[in-house]
């Protein structure tokens, strides 16, 4: 064993002829030559002139078009939209994993299938739904009119669309984790004298926590940066209806580029620390999913 | 605390797992449900523990009709094949859960879970958390954790399936041990006979649902009421015999014809102890050559062929073995001692099933 060991490196390093699946050492190199290149030019430089164009004024400059009133009441738009929706998909996509992991009903794929709808459908799309079921010509729009009830053109509504595209993040996350462990946990639980809210709470959530928490953070992302249905619902009205992505788009348009890049660099700072949280739970959970594996009966004595 | 099931079936849909079982379990019994996987033992497990709820027929405890109650006032314990650990808690939070649920106080709660944990082995791994256990600590997680608030039953599904031969046969025997300790009603669910016959006060045995037979593992093994339980538990050589010149026969095998007209079929069935061998070959009336020899330690089975073609197998001390100096190749004279008619003709279950019939002297007789 020990020699097996200590000749593998070896033999690895100067073997000229690798195994007939692999491919030449050109072909090797170009494929990942493209690979790096693509995400270089198309994601990392974009990135990086994101913040050069924020601080092409200088930091002051960044600090000062950041203290735009209309700037700022953006962001607290955006973080009451994300606050709001958030904790709402949070439940919801709790709900429907449950729903869908533990029992056996009728119309659970097509749940299921519904469930995905939001990423299949564009916002722009969604967006409109709204109007036409809230807009003052839209199917409810005079009942709420009569009771002075504004959707579309103001927050309700921008809340509305934020919900329905990250309708799909927590759920999706959580189906395929609470379906792979099963119910055998809960159920001894139960025999253990748990009341189903004790069960989920002890035994469930705490199972489950990583993929919960990841669920979240991608939501999130998607809440704060959404544009397209928040746009078409907004109504653009700034210091009021307006949130971060739509608010950068009016900077960009007015041409006041430092500004825009300003804003636009908040939003990517959001996505970078995301990818850092993103990265950091898929390594937690596959650390806890391998402990998870050998806690079944099938590995074997030490 | 007694249990009793009355008339109870139980469907999936339209699959019929379990029919019309009726079985009584006394106060401090063992009891083990036999039967091959889909056999419906598994459910009535589950039926009695509340997970399941009956489709028909009354499950009774205490004398109580209990089918309404829910899993969690039942007061039982269960341990799942899976073993089902909490995988986020340690060994102590596991064990400590069903009191913790039972609001018991801290201090008690350390007290009955240390209790425990040097009842079942585990001392000095209560911080541990399951996947840093071994199969055979997990199981015995479970159990104490089952046990823990002291529950008047204690249910067990295939408690030793996911653990190694030698693991196994050492916590069988700390099973019965600990049952013969704690004095608490278990029923356990096991596909494996010998399992059942070593662990078990009683045995049920289950097929495709039904019931076949309650008994002591050695009336059920003695005594079996048809040829599913006979071949069940234990090795069972099984004939099928035509009755030609009023015996019944299979090539150079005779036996007496019970009666039965030319030409009818009868089924017979004898344990490998009934055929007994030696190496004079006067001394018996049939004639055999030793095929394989299976080395099982103190015992041997053999698997013996007649001149004719027909298998038959027995069992043999070793020491007997060697004292007449017998080896595979050898070849032997035998009888069969006794028998048991497991159906004749039409009938698969005949009365006389239960009866064993000498075969000795009829055969010496010829």
């Amino acid at each position: 064993m020990a020699q097996g060991i200590s000749k593998g490196p070896r033999v690895a390093m100067n073997s000229k002829s690798r195994r007939g699946i692999e491919e030449p050492e050109f072909i090797r190199r170009i494929l990942i030559g493209i690979a790096v290149g693509f995400v270089g030019v198309f994601l990392l430089l974009p990135l990086a002139n994101v913040f050069a164009q924020a601080f092409a004024k200088g930091w002051s400059a960044y600090i000062q078009s950041l203290q735009q009133p209309d700037t700022r009441s953006a962001v607290q738009l955006t973080l009451l939209v994300s606050a709001i929706c958030v904790p709402l998909n949070l439940v919801f996509g709790v709900i429907a994993a449950w729903a869908v992991a533990k029992f056996q009903f009728r119309g659970k794929a097509l749940l299921i299938t519904l469930i995905d709808l939001p990423f299949s459908v564009s916002p722009v799309v969604s967006g409109l739904i709204y109007v036409v079921m809230f807009g003052a010509q839209g199917y409810l729009g005079p009942w709420l009119d009569s009771k002075d009830i504004q959707i579309i053109f103001a927050v309700p509504g921008i809340v509305l669309a934020t919900l329905f595209v990250t309708f799909p993040f927590v759920a999706r996350e959580l189906i395929p984790l609470m379906e792979a462990q099963g119910s055998d946990a809960e159920q001894a639980a139960l025999t253990l004298g748990a009341t189903g809210w004790q069960t989920f709470r002890h035994v469930t959530l705490p199972s489950v926590k990583w993929g919960l928490l990841y669920g979240v953070i991608l939501c999130n992302a998607r809440a704060m940066g959404e544009f397209g249905a928040v746009s078409v619902v907004s109504g653009h009205i700034s210091g009021v209806t307006e949130t971060l992505p739509l608010r950068i788009e009016k900077l960009h348009q007015e041409y006041q580029s430092v500004a825009a890049f300003s804003a636009a660099s908040l939003l990517a700072i959001l996505a970078l620390i995301t990818l850092g949280l993103k990265t950091w739970l898929e390594r937690r959970q596959a650390t806890e999913q391998a402990l998870g594996q050998s806690d079944s009966p099938s590995s074997h004595e030490h | 605390m007694s249990i009793e099931l009355r008339q109870v079936s139980k469907r999936f849909g339209s699959v019929s797992a379990v029919e019309d079982v009726s079985l009584t379990v006394a106060d401090g019994e063992l009891v083990a449900l036999l039967g091959p996987s889909g056999g419906g033992k598994t459910t009535v497990l589950r039926m009695i523990a509340g997970l399941e709820v009956p489709t028909s027929g009354d499950l009774l405890v205490r004398g109580e009709r209990v089918n309404d109650v829910p899993v969690q006032k039942r007061n039982i314990g269960f341990v799942f094949q899976s073993y089902a650990l909490f995988k986020t808690m340690s060994v102590f939070d596991n064990i400590a859960f069903g009191l913790k649920i039972r609001k018991t106080p801290p201090a008690e709660i350390q007290t009955r879970v240390d209790e425990l944990l040097k009842l079942f082995g585990l001392d000095g791994l209560g911080r541990r958390l399951p996947h840093q256990l071994s199969g055979g600590q997990r199981q015995r997680v479970a159990i104490a954790r089952a046990l823990a608030p002291r529950p008047s039953v204690l249910l067990l599904d295939e408690p030793f399936g996911a653990v190694d031969a030698k693991i196994r046969q050492e916590l069988r025997e700390w099973l019965v041990r600990l049952h013969r300790e704690l004095h608490v009603t278990t029923i356990f669910v096991t596909h494996d006979q010998e399992e059942a016959m070593e662990v078990s006060n009683r045995i049920v045995i289950f097929s495709r649902g039904r019931l076949e037979q309650i008994g002591t593992p050695r009336e059920v093994y003695e005594q079996p009421k048809n040829e599913f339980v006979a071949r069940f538990i234990g090795v069972l050589n099984v004939l099928e015999l035509t009755i030609l010149n009023g015996a019944a026969r299979l090539h150079e095998l005779s036996f007496p014809a019970h009666g039965l007209p030319e030409g009818q079929t009868l089924r017979i069935g004898f344990r490998p102890y009934a055929v007994q061998i030696s190496r004079n070959l006067q001394e018996h009336p049939y004639l055999a050559v030793i095929r394989h020899v299976y080395f099982l330690g103190v015992q041997l089975r053999l698997e013996l062929e007649t001149p004719s073609g027909l298998i038959l197998r027995t069992r043999i001390v070793k020491d007997e073995f060697l004292r007449q100096g017998l080896e595979q190749g050898s070849s032997v004279s035998f009888q069969i001692r006794e028998y048991r008619v497991l159906s004749t003709g039409a009938n698969s279950l005949s009365p006389e099933v239960a009866t064993v019939h000498s075969a000795a002297n009829f055969a010496e007789g010829i």
